[in-house]
This record gives structure tokens, sequence and C-alpha cells, in this order.
């Protein structure tokens, strides 16, 4: 008496549920079919780059691209799984390890921009004003000033520990004094840098485009070491079938054209370039 | 405080614009967390009603584990779903990551054990009312638990509209599936976060009185039905 009608209801409910996603999920599928899915990397997406590249990419190509802006391990991660078309990254060893493992091909080196530290005006570090990175990570640790670290393995995050690396320091020695890892991406790392008046390692890009600045400041800028380069790579098609192996291609030629490059070259916020085009044929 | 002035400032400003943005955000929230609620609701509220009548062993444990499950964290089941969905995954071959659909699904397995759970309780009280009234009137199972589904019918109402709430207000789950695509799989949630994250609180805060007046404004809504339709009919 209980068993039939209750699977009734459950083959009922089953049924309804298929039809209601079913009719919500065709007009997004089918409107836009000529699509990529891009994994990026938060400096690209909050900075406003892709907001400028992309329309001009599907004026010349009709190819909409969907970005998902993570930090460039998660990129990595989505696309070793096959939820990606094209990585657009900033971790030359991570990024040269995914090719070598066969998950990308035909890297390229697209454009690069800078790292900054930023710190509170007061500067209980004694290092605004300098342009020795090393150095001023050094005092940071001496003065055991507090330093906001993203701590999320995204492309920031492995060249802070580069430098940390360089300075000679072990900051996870600081860890729950000085040194404290958000675990989050470069905007909410300043927005806590903001807040408790640390010092943050960042890329300029974001940092400009940042509206809670509240008592911070650039501290070190314009050392050569603080180059930060951004590489682009289709996902290997012969480990992922579904690869949109023609659209991820005709995206990664176009932004490494003269017509791409330019464009990244003519990205500005409040006049000054965020982004600087560096692609050579035959490299990477 | 002179943000949250400012943001009530801006919030105003972008519904009284109406903002283009804005409103494809807001309707796909809307759209992702309707179409989940009412898929979690044709299965939840079956499920609450035979819960509720069903006299088996282990029922206890059933209905605890239940009740414990009206606290999943959103970001566990974004994670579970993306590990179904993922190309690397069982399902994955349907290519529905990073789409509204997705999100949909999320959030209905989110909500399903709060509207069953919340019915179940409601429906398991008004059954050892009437219980004998039902049975000696001959009743089948079956139709008791639609008799009880129809006459709690405005009860069964704030269950489902609890689900909705829970649903439009996550994150952690939209995040992960839909990937916060801008144009595509963006809702107000997750552009709360990004906003946020670009340090544009009052943005962020302006978006989110929004989100909570379009919440408020469903409720009520949901209200006037309500009481109109319990005039008419009793």
């Amino acid at each position: 008496m209980v068993n039939t009608p209750r699977s009734h209801w459950l083959a009922g409910g089953a049924l309804a549920l298929t039809l209601a996603l079913g009719l919500a999920v065709p007009p997004a599928a089918l409107a836009q079919d000529k699509f990529i899915v891009v994994a990026s990397t938060t400096s690209t997406e909050q900075s406003g780059l892709f907001k400028h590249l992309l329309p001009a990419f599907k004026a010349k190509s009709g190819i909409d691209v969907r970005v998902v802006a993570q930090g460039t391990g998660q990129a990595l991660a989505t696309a070793r799984k096959g939820d990606a078309d094209v990585v657009f990254v900033h971790d030359r060893v991570a990024e040269q390890k995914f090719v070598e493992e066969g998950f990308g091909i035909d890297r390229r080196e697209v454009m690069y921009n800078d790292f900054v530290i930023v710190g509170p005006k007061a500067d209980p570090a004694k290092i605004a004003g300098s342009k020795d990175a090393i150095d001023a990570l050094k005092k940071i640790a001496a003065s055991a000033a507090p330093f906001t670290s993203r701590g999320d393995k995204s492309g920031t995050h492995a060249a802070e520990l580069r430098y940390w690396k360089q300075a000679d320091i072990d900051p996870q020695a600081g860890k729950g004094t000085w040194y404290r890892e958000t675990g989050s991406g470069m905007g909410p790392t300043l927005n806590t840098a903001s807040a408790m008046g640390a010092y943050a390692f960042t890329d300029r890009g974001t940092w400009l485009s940042f509206k809670n600045r509240g008592e911070l400041a650039i501290a070190v800028e314009g050392d050569n070491k603080l180059f930060n380069q951004y590489g682009v790579m289709l996902v290997n098609p012969a480990k992922h079938p579904h690869v949109k192996k023609e659209l991820g291609q005709a995206f990664i030629d176009w932004i490494t054209s003269p017509d791409g490059q330019a464009a990244i070259a003519g990205y500005k916020i409040e006049g000054q370039q965020l982004f600087f085009p560096n692609y050579q044929p035959v490299r990477g | 405080m002179e943000e949250i002035s400012q943001s009530m400032g801006l919030a105003m400003g972008l519904v009284r614009q109406l903002d283009q943005t804005l409103l494809a955000i807001a309707g796909l929230s809307l759209k992702v967390s309707g179409v989940a609620v009412l898929a979690a609701s044709l299965l939840a509220l079956p499920l609450g009603a035979w819960l509720a009548l069903a006299r088996f062993p282990g029922r206890q444990v059933v209905i605890a584990v239940l009740n414990g499950m009206m606290g999943l964290p959103p970001v566990v089941v974004g994670l579970l779903i993306y590990l179904l969905l993922s190309r690397a995954g069982p399902l994955g071959s349907l290519g529905i990551l990073f789409t509204p659909a997705a999100m949909m699904i999320a959030q209905a397995v989110l909500i399903l054990p709060i509207i069953a759970a919340l019915s179940r309780q409601v429906i398991d009280d008004a059954w050892s009312e009437y219980r004998e009234q039902l049975l000696s009137l001959n009743a089948t199972r079956w139709q008791c638990m639609r008799a009880l589904l129809w006459d709690l019918r405005f009860t069964l109402l704030t269950a489902v509209l609890a689900g909705f709430g829970r649903a439009i207000a996550e994150v952690g789950a939209v995040m992960i599936v839909g990937g916060n695509i801008d144009g595509v799989t963006r809702v107000m949630t997750t552009a709360i976060a990004l906003e946020t994250s670009k340090g544009d609180l009052p943005l962020a805060l302006a978006l989110g009185v929004v989100l909570i007046a379009l919440v408020i404004a469903i409720n009520t809504a949901a209200q006037l039905m309500k009481s109109y339709s319990m005039r008419r009919h009793g």
C-alpha cells in the first residue's frame, strides 16, 4: 500500500526535476554555441583587462570568451581536469610543468606587468622608496612588521615565496605573529592588509584597480626582479578531446597578433598602462 | 559609517537607473534560485510527507540525518557537484560545468534537505492530530499524504520560502560550479564577492542592499498571495 505511491511520487519528482532543468538549460547553451572557457587569474579579470580585450576579440572572431578567474594554481587544476579550453596565467615554472606533463600545448608568452610591495604609510619597516625587493623583505622580517600573504598557491603567492627564499628567510617561522596567510585572492588580501596596516606583495594591475586602499601606498617598486610574465596555452586536445581546439587557437593567435598586443598595450587606468605586451614568435 | 550611507545612495541609484547589468545579474539570480527551489520542492515535499507518515526501523536516524543536512555547507555541496560535473568526473560528458544549469543543481541539492526536513515536521504534527479522522474515512496512505500536503499548503509555503532564501543568499556553491563568468554565471552573491575583492566596498554593499530588497519583495508577494487565497478558500 505504501510502496507504489511512493515510487510514483519519486518518479514524478525526478521527471519534474529533469524537465525543470531541461527547460532552463537550452537557452543558455544554444544561444552562444561559439564560446570558449578560459581559466585565468584574478589579476587579469579584476584589473579589468578582459573587459577591455574581449569585446575586440569578439568583434573580430564572433567567439565569446567565458573567463573563470581563479588563482594560477587553481586555474591550472581546472584545466588539468579538462574544464577549460585555454589557460592564461602567470607562473612560468608551473606553466612549464603543465606543458611537460602533456596537459597544455603551444605555450606562448603574451605580456608582463610587475609586482610591487605595498605597505602602510607609517612604514614601520622603513622600506618606502626602496628599489631592492629582497632587502625590503629582510627588513620586514627583521622588524616583524605585519605582512599579509595570499597563501593560496596562486602565481603571485609562488612569486612572493621565491623572493623570501632569495632573501634567505622562512616566513613560516613568523606565522601567527607577523606573517599572515589569508588563503584568498589578491583583493581580499589587500583588504586585510588595508584593515590591519600590513605590508603585502601584489601585482601592479590589481593594485591600480583596487579601491579600498586606506592607509596603504606603494613602498617598493622598480626592482628588475619584480617582473611578472603571463603565458597563454591551449589545453591539450589529445588529453581532453572535447577541448575546442580551433576556437581556443583562434584566441591564442589573436592575443599574440599585432592587434591583440596593441589592445593589451592600450589598456590604461588613470593614464597608467597596466600590462606590457611582449610576445616573441618562436619562443616558449 | 560613511561607506554604509554611501552604499544606500548607490543602491538607490542602481535601482532608479534600472542598470542593465544589474537587471541581468538579478534576473539570473532569480532564475537559478527559482528553478532550484522548484526542482527541490517537487522532490522534497513528497519526501517530507512520506517520511512523516511512514514507520520503519531507523526512521529516527533518517530524520536526524535529514535535519542535520539542513546545515550542509554550500562550499562542500559546490565542491561535490563540481567533481561530479567536471570533465574528469562521472557526469563530465554533459559539459554543463560553469553554466547556470550546474548552479541550479548545486542549489537544489543544498536546499532539498531544508524543505524536506521542515515539511516533514509540519506534516508529522498534523498527522498525529488528524490520523484517526483520516483513517476512519478509510483513506489510503497515499490519499492521506495528498490530503495533508494540500491542507498544509500555506504552512508548507514557509518551508519553500526558507529554501529559496538559502538558495539566493549562498555564494560558496555557485562560485565553484558557476565560475562567476561575466554575463553567463555571475549572480548577485558572486558579484558582491567580486566587488569586495576589488575593494569597492560601497558598491558591494549596495548590491547587497538590492539583493535583500529583492528577497523581501518576493516574500511579501508570497505573503500577500497566501492571505488572499486563505480569505477566498478558507
